[in-house]
């Protein structure tokens, strides 16, 4: 009965009781989302228009962010050093296409996802040997100071994140939507063969997808690098990313989006008000039990497309 | 010319349904259990047998688990780790309950517990296929592991967090605990090897295995033609889960001899995978071609590079170790997708036409 009570009544009375404390917590899930929508973003990007559910986007990111602070330690000015960073993203999108995709085109999907965790290794091998592997702090200069706002204790380097992710999805929505790149690569997504057949060049396309994709990595790294230093655990998030796709739909990129703001917030109010009740740290795997029920109810997720099979 | 099978009749149903119709493939497998059970432990030392060959069997052990659900029933699990942990769990808790019962029947015991959990967990493959189902392996993975974590229950509340092997003994030979010798445990696991990897062979060569790819291939098809996707894929769940589960417990009992739930984090769940992937995807064979696989490249890699004069400092060699690994493991997908099996398989053509190939 008090473990009942614990689960289905305390919870919702302390929040009752608090709502600032309860909005606070909200608010600080939704920043963390966010950076979940980032990686699972590129996930989604790269699974669009290739069919390549690309385990080694979150090697991607510790890349990225590794390159960008290799960069900044040599000297280069930041501007300088976030182009640098972007180009190296773009050479490692021709390098995989070149090296690994076109030979692995037509294969199962089972196979191209093995091939991206051999990838990951690679990556994260190949990271740590170029730039080490200690812990790295990344400063861009983005101001960290808390101020408080109806009650509310907010920081404005969360806040300047946020945007900076807002700015990104809608930067890439505009791209999708309105260049001639964007639309061919709606085309290659929605179908390939017929993609071909009017002439849009796959390669050409797969390559601007992953550099896109690293771009979006870059990005990711940026902001999680400068809250809590460049270090080896980056790569971790790429597997909270899978239960933001789950939810999201493989597909979609509002789901991305909208999928990491829900699990983020989930797991911090659930392991906030609900996590004493369990023994603690249910962060680790509530995202994936959710993503789980929400899978039984709801099989190609929020926004995904349906699943229609026929024999 | 030395693999051909002209001139050997089949005069009974008996010989028509053998496992190893062919009398070379008989002589084969006659000549690797000889190598396996009298030659390499004539010669192996202690180092070979607890660094290379106990979890090479055990890892071959869990592969073939895995295979089972991912190579013949389609089913993709990243699970695999935590399913290992249940095993192992179930290993210690019942061993410690019971000091009195023979630890081989706890091992096979074990399996159930897995198995069981394979059960709850495989419940969504019933909704949900490929990555999606993959993703909610993953919570099998994180929450069981969590679990085993938190509650003390599991691991009799030792200060440690650890589960540690109590020696037990069966007819009078110590295989389990500290003091158990190379030579009993490597016995242990292999025999454990060779019962499993019999009894799955003749799994997916019967009614149940058919069923299992039928679903595999496609799952509507199966359905139409009569096969029950329930039973057949949540079966698929539980042996496989039991296989997982008997590994798991050799792990602990057998190889590490105490350990805590990070042994079985996702990276093991990968490993199998792996394993399963090089070796071939529905193949019993390829599972135990892909352990071995897995279990000597970081050997090599460590002891290669000093054999022809490269020295690579420790911290870099590591992450050397990783490159190699990772792109061994893209070139392989790159030039033979179906694994080491194919290979053979492969090999056996060529030997078959040897030397007058047409």
């Amino acid at each position: 009965m008090e473990l009942l009570e614990a689960i289905f009544v305390l919870p919702f009375a302390d929040m009752i009781d608090s709502p600032e404390f309860f909005m606070e917590v909200v608010v600080g899930g939704l920043l963390t989302g966010v950076l979940y929508s980032l990686v699972a973003l590129g996930f989604v990007l790269i699974f669009k228009a290739s069919g390549v559910f690309n385990f080694a986007q979150g090697a991607m990111v510790l890349f990225a962010a590794l390159a960008l602070v290799g960069f900044i330690e040599k000297g280069v000015p930041i501007p300088l050093a976030i182009l640098m960073a972007i180009g190296v993203m773009i050479a490692l999108a021709w390098v995989i296409e070149r090296l690994m995709l076109r030979h692995l085109v037509n294969q199962e999907g089972i196979i191209l996802f093995m091939a991206t965790i051999g990838l990951n290794f690679i990556l994260e091998g190949v990271g740590q040997i170029a730039w080490g592997s200690d812990v790295k702090v990344l400063d861009i200069g983005i101001p960290d100071e808390t101020f408080e706002f109806s009650g509310m204790l907010l920081s404005t380097f969360d806040l300047s994140a946020a945007g900076l992710a807002a700015i990104l999805v809608v930067t890439l929505s505009m791209f999708f939507q309105y260049t001639t790149v964007g639309r061919a690569l709606r085309a290659v997504a929605d179908d390939h063969q017929a993609a071909l057949s009017v002439g849009i060049p796959l390669k050409t396309i797969w390559i601007i997808v992953w550099s896109v994709a690293g771009v979006v990595a870059l990005v990711a790294g940026v902001i999680w690098g400068a809250k809590s230093g460049v270090q080896f655990s980056l790569v971790l998030i790429a597997l909270k990313a899978l239960p933001v796709l789950i939810l999201g739909g493989f597909t979609s990129i509002p789901g991305a989006i909208i999928g990491g703001l829900i699990i983020g917030v989930g797991e911090k109010v659930a392991e906030i008000y609900w996590g004493p009740v369990f023994g603690g740290a249910i962060e680790g795997w509530f995202a994936y039990m959710l993503a789980l029920g929400f899978l039984l109810y709801r099989p190609q997720g929020l926004f995904g497309d349906k699943i229609i099979e026929r024999v | 010319m030395f693999y051909r099978e002209a001139g050997q009749f089949k005069t009974t149903y008996e010989t028509d349904q053998s496992v190893f119709p062919i009398i070379q493939d008989r002589w084969f497998i006659a000549l690797i259990l000889v190598l396996a059970f009298v030659v390499i432990p004539y010669f192996a030392d202690e180092y070979w047998m607890q660094a290379i060959l106990i979890p090479l069997y055990i890892y071959a052990l869990a592969a073939i688990g895995l295979n089972l659900l991912t190579g013949y029933a389609g089913q993709v699990s990243l699970g695999t780790g935590a399913f290992m942990a249940v095993g192992a769990y179930a290993t210690y808790k019942l061993a410690t309950s019971f000091p009195d019962l023979n630890i081989l029947i706890i091992f096979v015991f074990s399996g159930f517990f897995a198995a069981g959990a394979g059960i709850i967990f495989g419940i969504p493959s019933l909704r949900i296929k490929g990555f999606y189902l993959a993703v909610a392996t993953l919570a099998a993975q994180f929450f069981i592991l969590w679990l085993f974590n938190k509650v003390g229950w599991f691991y009799n509340d030792s200060p440690s967090g650890m589960i540690t092997a109590p020696p037990r003994e069966v007819f009078g030979i110590l295989i389990t605990g500290p003091e158990a010798t190379a030579t009993t445990r490597y016995y242990v696991t292999l025999s454990f090897l060779c019962v499993f990897a019999v009894i799955a062979k003749n799994l997916v060569r019967g009614r149940l295995g058919r069923s299992w790819m039928a679903i595999r291939d496609m799952d509507i098809a199966a359905e139409i033609i009569g096969i029950e996707p329930l039973k057949t894929k949540l079966l698929a769940f539980a042996i496989s889960s039991f296989y997982c589960g008997v590994a798991g417990a050799l792990y602990i009992f057998v190889w590490l001899g105490s350990a805590e739930t990070e042994a079985f984090d996702i990276n093991l769940s990968f490993l199998i995978m792996f394993m399963i992937i090089i070796g071939g995807l529905g193949s019993i064979m390829g599972s135990i071609l892909g352990a071995a696989f897995i279990t000597l490249l970081p050997i090599f890699l460590t002891n290669f590079p000093p054999m022809i004069g490269i020295h690579i400092a420790t911290d870099l060699s590591k992450h050397v170790e990783e490159i190699v690994f990772g792109v061994l493991i893209v070139f392989f997908l790159i030039v033979e997708p179906h694994g080491l099996a194919r290979l053979w398989q492969i090999a056996k053509e060529k030997l078959r036409k040897w030397p007058f190939p047409y």
